[in-house]
């Protein structure tokens, strides 16, 4: 077991740091100090479905796409009744029709391919063509069973499906029952190739159902692809699925907790898929004991029959450094996946303050990994003014050696009411060269962009929210995911549908910046397979470089002039190259008294230069 | 908002609708089965569930169920001595308290009681309430009002104490208590046709989540004491 260590937080702020026989890894005076949510544009908004006020600051809502016909339900929107008449005719309502699906509608998890966007839904998925203005709606597709998150690849659509009411057949009637052989829980695979004509063509069953999975590329074989299922739920009784058993391990070395599921996919014959391994990924390196990850403190809890992390929610692999984050409901943890169908624990790391490890995201380099906590599961408002800054946040932790080590928290920036459901949920990096900035869903509160290019100082610099559903009585909606796919932030409305944003330029973000973020482009984009972005030698991303680093408190103005002008002289001719190499030296020189990122983005501006003057 | 004027819910629909280019829905079968094409009345209707008996008595009973733990974190304010254990307790009274807003949600959207019959207040057994602990003459009783909750007896003892001994007996309470949770939950997806809801699966789902996490929370700071 590795020693693990404390990220001094509120725990330090209290001065309760438990862990007396670890060395606390930030001295006390470098501790970061607690956000403070105070109320500020987003709190007060006013409330409605379509016409909810709005705030924004730093990006634009350029179209806001209502859910398609079939996917929206008017009875599932309630308040409760204010007066005896309302009671009434509730009460004979419900007698009618005791069918009511809230949050049966709710959309969720998107992917990007072949100019389209996947946006999952509890009741199946949508596609939009995206490749020009207003997304438009080009196919629906309804099989219930949530939470459908959704990946791409080539004509292939998987979706994830966890509660116990799907069926394999997409159908019409609940698989009801503890064993019942129509159910199904695990993953779907959907052949998407023809949109008038979509078909389910294989459903692997998994134990745990699946909440999320992950896409992972196999680097010895183009031709087949391996998912990663992530599954939270209860364990399936083994006469409807004779893989499956529970327990504790101690009990029952078979048990179905304590592993994810690697599922293989040849995409030759991808109706054969079927799962290949469950590692023990949370076992004990040295001892092997299935449930290795933390049980208790250092004297040692560990033969009580109590709950423990035996489950990931949601893991992010980023093939190009082989490495995996999960973050897995008690632990965030980092997986060599060299060998993808083996997936190996090279790290993991505990903190107090994080309730439920949600998910992960490095960013560019690598060597970091933002966690985040989905404190009371996305239903509630947790994101109130008395709620601890560092309690359903976000951890941005680094990698150091293979190691995971927590830096600092960072909250949604806005106190929000009591009406909005809010915590960290899902988002992605920006790729603007030279910073590490995440966009990100907090469900009500809203869509928040994260510059955490320091690690130890995370800060907010752009944002998008709306008002509550009704001001004054929570109703579950609010942005799910907020991904940057090829050059616009997507948010998936739970309640209102699809919204898509424009960054805007700012104090805290240039033109050049944005610019060279939306010049990165790819063809298929799963937020949870992560890929290295490399940006051209060119004038803009040679500017953006130079506004970081005259946004610097510590800017040498004279050298910043000196390479504006060259930046100029690049947009004016590409072939006007005199001076380049002067500026590389004078960079270079300048690169090696510089610290931080600061160091980088010179670094990075004199190997263009250098390039350039050939 | 109140609630959504049905003039302007048709208008919405409408104007979905009429946009003639929306294409067809589709829902699939079986794996390797044709799709069919559907209405959007028809996929509505998919995404209705219902609930059943069973699942409103566990939303009732885990109102009941949580309120226990609340009432414990109000012992703590007076009784704990660990900064740790304070701040644990912070954190589960104000998850606790939230879900039982989720919950009493749950059951007055769909026409239920929050309080099963039988369940009501005036019909628990008084001495539960520990904060009020009853004349001595009436010893309290080792049963707790259901299970997974801590006996009458057990929150007397943990009213009586102080300092580190009630902080280790608050943790190994509230891990008790969490368990019972979990155990709960455990019944009600093994009871048939329940938790189909999808609001009620997605709420058990972080029951056991957060509740697992801070079952394991727990045990570190107990360890540690």
């Amino acid at each position: 077991m590795n020693v693990r260590r404390t990220l001094l937080s509120t725990a330090a702020a209290l001065g309760v740091l438990t862990g007396a026989g670890l060395a606390p890894t930030l001295a006390s005076a470098q501790a970061p100090a607690a956000q403070v949510i105070a109320a500020d544009a987003r709190t007060g908004l006013s409330g409605g479905l379509h016409d909810a006020g709005q705030a924004a600051s730093g990006m634009a809502l350029e179209y806001s796409v209502p859910p398609p016909p079939g996917f929206f339900d008017p009875d599932a929107l309630f308040a409760p009744p204010r007066n005896q008449a309302e009671a009434e005719a509730f009460q004979a309502r419900m007698r009618a029709n005791p069918k009511y699906g809230p949050l049966a509608l709710a959309n969720t998890d998107m992917a990007m391919s072949d100019g389209k966007l996947f946006l999952g839904n509890f009741n199946g998925f949508n596609a939009y063509d995206v490749t020009d203005g207003a997304p438009r709606l080009v196919m629906s597709v309804v099989c219930p069973g949530g939470q459908g998150d959704v990946s791409v690849h080539g004509n292939l659509l998987f979706m994830s499906v966890e509660e116990n009411r799907a069926r394999l057949d997409c159908g019409t009637t609940a698989a009801t029952g503890e064993v019942n052989a129509e159910r199904f829980r695990g993953v779907r695979i959907f052949d998407i190739s023809d949109l008038n004509a979509p078909r389910q063509i294989a459903a692997v069953q998994t134990c745990r159902g699946s909440h999320t999975h992950t896409l992972v590329p196999d680097p010895a074989d183009p031709r087949s692809l391996y998912i990663y299922n992530s599954g939270t739920s209860n364990v399936r009784k083994t006469e409807e699925l004779s893989i499956c058993t529970d327990g504790q391990p101690d009990q029952n070395p078979e048990t179905a907790l304590f592993s994810i599921d690697v599922i293989k996919v040849n995409l030759d014959r991808p109706q054969d898929a079927a799962i290949v391994n469950r590692p023990r990924i949370f076992a004990d390196s040295v001892t092997g004991r299935v449930a290795g990850l933390w049980r208790g403190g250092r004297a040692g809890i560990a033969s009580q029959n109590t709950s423990q992390t035996n489950q990931c929610h949601d893991i992010t692999v980023y093939p190009d450094i082989g490495l995996a984050a999960g973050a897995c409901s008690g632990n965030g943890i980092l997986l060599d996946i060299s060998d993808p169908q083996n997936p190996t624990r090279v790290s993991d790391i505990f903190d107090p303050d994080m309730a439920y490890w949600h998910s992960a995201t490095f960013n560019n380099a690598g060597d970091k990994v933002v966690f985040t906590d989905e404190w009371g599961g996305g239903i509630g408002a947790r994101c109130r003014a008395e709620d601890p800054s560092t309690w359903g946040a976000n951890m941005v932790a680094t990698i150091e050696n293979r190691t995971l080590r927590g830096r600092a928290f960072h909250k949604l920036p806005s106190a929000q009411p009591d009406d909005q459901n809010c915590v960290a949920h899902n988002g992605m990096i920006i790729p603007v060269p030279g910073r590490d900035l995440m966009v990100q869903a907090w469900y009500q509160g809203g869509v928040s962009v994260m510059d955490f290019t320091d690690p130890t100082k995370p800060f907010e610099i752009a944002y998008f929210d709306r008002g509550p559903v009704e001001t004054g009585k929570l109703f579950v909606a609010g942005s799910w995911s907020a991904y940057w796919l090829n050059g616009r932030i997507w948010s998936s409305e739970i309640a209102r549908g699809l919204d898509v944003l424009k960054l805007v330029p700012g104090p805290n973000l240039s033109a050049a910046e944005i610019a060279a973020a939306e010049s990165v482009r790819a063809d298929t984009i799963n937020p949870q397979t992560q890929m290295r972005v490399s940006w051209p030698d060119s004038p803009e991303v040679a500017q953006a470089y130079l506004d970081q680093i005259a946004r610097s408190p510590a800017a040498d103005a004279a050298l910043t002039a000196q390479v504006q002008a060259g930046v100029d002289q690049w947009r004016q001719s590409a072939g006007a190259r005199q001076g380049s190499a002067e500026l590389a030296a004078a960079l270079t020189a300048a690169a090696e008294k510089a610290t931080g990122a600061d160091k980088g983005r010179m670094t990075a501006l004199a190997g263009m230069f250098g390039r350039r003057a050939g | 908002m109140t609630l959504l004027p049905g003039l302007l819910l048709a208008g919405l629909i409408a104007a979905q609708s009429a946009g003639s280019q929306t294409p067809p829905i589709f829902q699939p079968g079986a794996p390797g089965a044709a799709s069919r094409v559907i209405t959007p009345g028809e996929a509505v209707a998919l995404s209705r569930s219902t609930f059943t008996g069973d699942d409103v008595a566990f939303m009732q009973h885990m109102i009941v169920h949580h309120a226990q733990a609340v009432e414990m974190v109000e012992l703590l304010q007076t009784r704990a001595a660990s900064p740790a254990v304070r701040l644990m307790g912070r954190r589960i009274a104000l998850s606790q308290q939230a879900e039982m807003d989720i919950m009493r949600d749950w059951l007055s959207q769909r026409g239920q009681p929050l309080e099963m019959p039988g369940m009501s207040h005036a019909g628990m057994d008084h001495s539960a309430h520990a904060g009020h602990a009853p004349a001595r003459a009436m010893p309290a009783s080792d049963t707790p009002v259901m299970p997974g909750m801590l006996s009458p007896a057990q929150m007397q003892t943990l009213a009586a104490a102080t300092g580190p001994a009630f902080d280790r007996l608050f943790l190994t309470g509230m891990i008790q208590h969490h368990q019972g949770a979990l155990d709960m939950v455990d019944a009600l997806l093994a009871t048939d046709g329940a938790a189909e809801d999808t609001l009620l699966s997605d709420f058990t789902n972080s029951v056991v989540s957060d509740q697992s996490a801070e079952i394991l929370r727990m045990q570190s700071i107990l360890s540690d004491l």
